[in-house]
């Protein structure tokens, strides 16, 4: 096996075996679960206990037209109070309906009083019942047969269904809320890769250099050979962790979805989206969704993913290890992250106000800037770039990760040798123009 | 023979010259000690030896033929500042460390189940680094040094950290090691140990070599006609009377020894003016250590 292989196995297997991957990498996706399912598991609960609400009907007809159910009753009462507010019928009910006058004349005779603030369940419930009755009640007025069946078959609603051309006039379904999701969540990935595993090729230099074997490897590889191996190794353990992100949160999710709700969490998360529409408008969402992702090319989303995951922390990630070859311990780093932590946190904030405009002036010149393309442009991707765009994006990144590497080798080189020195930029500027 | 010759390397650092135009022939299956003070170079021509750095101009020579990077698994090298990974198990990172020197894995394993048997240490195997003592952890590092059985090998400061039972087992493995057919570069500080164990020596100072060969002829050399003379009786020599300097004298059970120093006379004629006199118990040239010679070519 070449020298290289054997330093990436060692770096990857390392990694992997330690605890606090392994604990990582199984408590994540729990936690992200947790974060999809907890509030949907709490909007799913409802109270048992059933609110009696009291009816004070100065009509004596609309209060009939309330049907109790599990969760509300509605009990008529004989007190004709004006004023709710000094009445006991407030401390002796969840909360008060005064019906003033004719609804069909006045629509907002009907006014609901309670001591805690009503959900919007109860007052739809009202709502909806009192305007179905007195809908009937205007239809009838017109003595006109059949009309209440004329009425129902007009009832139309209307979808609007977004269609995105492309130059040769082919015609997609689109969602701006899906392409949205994907590249936010696929930029903070992207931002979390770098950075996490980044600062972890530091760590192992400078434990190398630390630990003091630096020198004993170096006898048998290349430094270059090394610091590779290293960011190979690494890259594979970032990748390794993603993978298994991805599958065990949409396992566990669906696991927990049976469990608390007795549906698979897509439908779920359809229905919830979409709360108080009909069955068939839950269905009509989810054909959006599905739409929606079907016309973003997916493949080219995910291969795009891979490419600026692995661009963006090749770059960054050689940069790192230049650093942490400098310095004899970490405490020593804080001063050389800087000017590497300041582009990375530039191009999440760029990424986060690009969602927004994803083709404004600052989301197009941070997706071409090498330093930032790797976050920001997986923002714009969804919402299809040209293609040339895209290529100059690529471009531009693949020399310029090139050029960091080789800049980085060289600091490297140098710097893995170099013991109770303090270095500065001055020196480490010296050591780019040494000689092998 | 010479194994490994180096021929005028000269090596510079934005403007310091850590070596210059260093030459040396070091020969097959024997112990070459390179000295010099802190900061003298040393390191810089082991690490380009070592094919870590390049030098500016120069050449040198394995074997007869030019230095290439392939040849570094022919070399082993434990470094001045050595170490290992703390949180991997012992055996684990020998295996890892010998399989970057290019063994295979079943090679690397058969060798070192040998040498954990010699050293008494195969209870490590399944230890982590950081639960051994540092004089066990160069024991590792000895290990993992010699492991791929490397015709040139180079100790820098190999002796540090050691206890002295440790040391002496070092040593002992150091010349088996010349027996069976390697060549040795030995750096160190530890001058007892370079008249014990180098036969040549080149001594480096401010980049330079300042003096160079074989560590016998060096310190006759540097001989500076010293002889002690224990003869018999406690009562002083006549002074005036011998034609040479007493540079000190003292009782010793019921014989006086003398340190003397004569520049015209050989030793055959010094003891012939002693005997008129005196009874010989004992007669010896002092030579110098090389702890004197280093201080005097380093300080002169």
């Amino acid at each position: 096996m070449n020298k290289i292989g054997i330093i990436i196995r060692r770096e990857y297997t390392t990694r992997v075996a330690k605890k606090s991957f392994i604990i990582m990498t199984f408590l994540s996706p729990l936690l992200f679960a947790a974060l999809i399912m907890v509030p949907l598991w709490l909007s799913g609960i409802k109270d048992n206990e059933s609110k009696k609400i009291a009816v004070v009907d100065f009509t004596n007809e609309y209060g009939k037209v309330l049907k109790s159910d599990k969760q509300y009753v509605f009990v008529p009462v004989k007190e004709r109070v004006q004023n709710i507010g000094n009445s006991q019928l407030k401390k002796d009910y969840y909360a008060v309906l005064l019906i003033k006058g004719d609804l069909v004349k006045d629509s907002t005779a009907a006014t609901l009083y309670s001591e805690k603030q009503v959900g919007i369940e109860l007052e739809s419930t009202v709502s909806r019942q009192l305007s179905e009755y007195v809908e009937n009640k205007k239809l009838d007025a017109y003595h006109v047969a059949n009309i209440k069946q004329m009425v129902e078959k007009a009832r139309t609603k209307i979808d609007v269904t977004t269609i995105k051309l492309d130059e040769k006039g082919n015609s997609k379904v689109t969602s701006s809320i899906v392409a949205t999701i994907i590249g936010g969540l696929s930029t903070f990935l992207i931002y979390m890769f770098i950075f996490m595993y980044g600062v972890q090729v530091m760590r192992g230099v400078v434990e190398e250099k630390t630990n003091r074997i630096v020198e004993v490897i170096i006898s048998s590889v290349k430094p270059f050979e090394l610091m590779m191996g290293k960011i190979i190794g690494i890259a594979l353990v970032g990748l390794t962790q993603f993978l298994l992100w991805i599958i065990l949160t949409l396992i566990i999710s669906n696991i927990a979805g049976f469990a608390l709700f007795g549906t698979s969490i897509s439908n779920l998360q359809a229905g919830a989206q979409l709360q108080g529409a009909s069955n068939s408008g839950a269905q009509q969402a989810m054909m959006t969704v599905f739409q929606g992702l079907q016309g973003i090319n997916l493949v080219e989303i995910v291969s795009y993913f891979i490419f600026y995951f692995l661009g963006g922390y090749l770059l960054y990630a050689s940069l790192f290890a230049a650093v942490g070859s400098a310095v004899d311990n970490e405490t020593d780093t804080q001063q050389f992250m800087m000017p590497i932590t300041i582009p990375i946190l530039f191009a999440f904030y760029a990424a986060i106000y690009s969602i927004e405009n994803p083709d404004g002036p600052l989301a197009f010149w941070c997706s071409l800037i090498p330093f930032t393309s790797p976050i920001v442009m997986m923002v714009r991707l969804p919402f299809d770039v040209p293609l040339w765009e895209k290529l100059l994006s690529v471009g531009l990144l693949v020399i310029t990760f090139i050029g960091t590497t080789w800049l980085a080798g060289k600091i490297y080189r140098t710097g893995i040798l170099m013991y109770g020195k303090k270095p500065s930029w001055k020196e480490m500027w010296k050591w780019l123009r040494y000689k092998s | 023979m010479s194994f490994l010759e180096i021929h005028r390397v000269t090596k510079e650092y934005s403007g310091f010259k850590a070596l210059n135009a260093v030459s040396m022939n070091i020969e097959q299956h024997s112990v070459y000690g390179l000295l010099g003070p802190n900061g003298a170079g040393k390191t810089t021509l082991i690490r380009i030896i070592n094919c870590i750095t390049a030098p500016d101009s120069g050449e040198i020579l394995l074997d007869g033929k030019r230095l290439h990077a392939d040849d570094i698994n022919r070399i082993g090298y434990l470094p001045e500042e050595r170490g290992l990974y703390k949180k991997m198990k012992v055996g684990e990172q020998a295996l890892y460390l010998a399989q970057l020197k290019g063994l295979s894995k079943h090679d690397a394993m058969a060798r070192l189940k040998m040498w954990f048997e010699k050293f008494e240490i195969q209870a490590w195997w399944n230890k982590k680094v950081e639960e051994l003592s540092k004089g066990m952890q160069q024991k590792v590092q000895f290990i993992t040094t010699v492991l791929h059985e490397p015709e040139l090998l180079i100790f820098d400061e190999p002796f540090s950290g050691f206890d002295p039972v440790n040391a002496d087992l070092l040593k002992r493995e150091m010349l088996a090691l010349r027996d069976k057919g390697a060549t040795i570069i030995f750096s160190t500080h530890n001058m007892e140990s370079v008249e014990a164990l180098c036969d040549d020596i080149s001594l480096i100072n401010k980049s330079q070599v300042v003096l160079q060969g074989n560590v016998h002829e060096i310190r006759e050399q540097f001989r500076s006609h010293i002889y002690r003379v224990t003869i018999a009786g406690t009562e002083q020599p006549d002074i005036a009377r011998l034609p040479f300097e007493i540079l000190a004298s003292e009782q010793k059970n019921r014989n006086t020894e003398l340190r003397i120093q004569s520049t015209g006379l050989s030793a055959n004629e010094c003891l012939k003016s002693i005997m008129e006199t005196h009874s010989i118990v004992a007669f010896e040239e002092l030579l110098p250590s090389m702890n004197e010679i280093f201080i005097k070519t380093v300080n002169g």
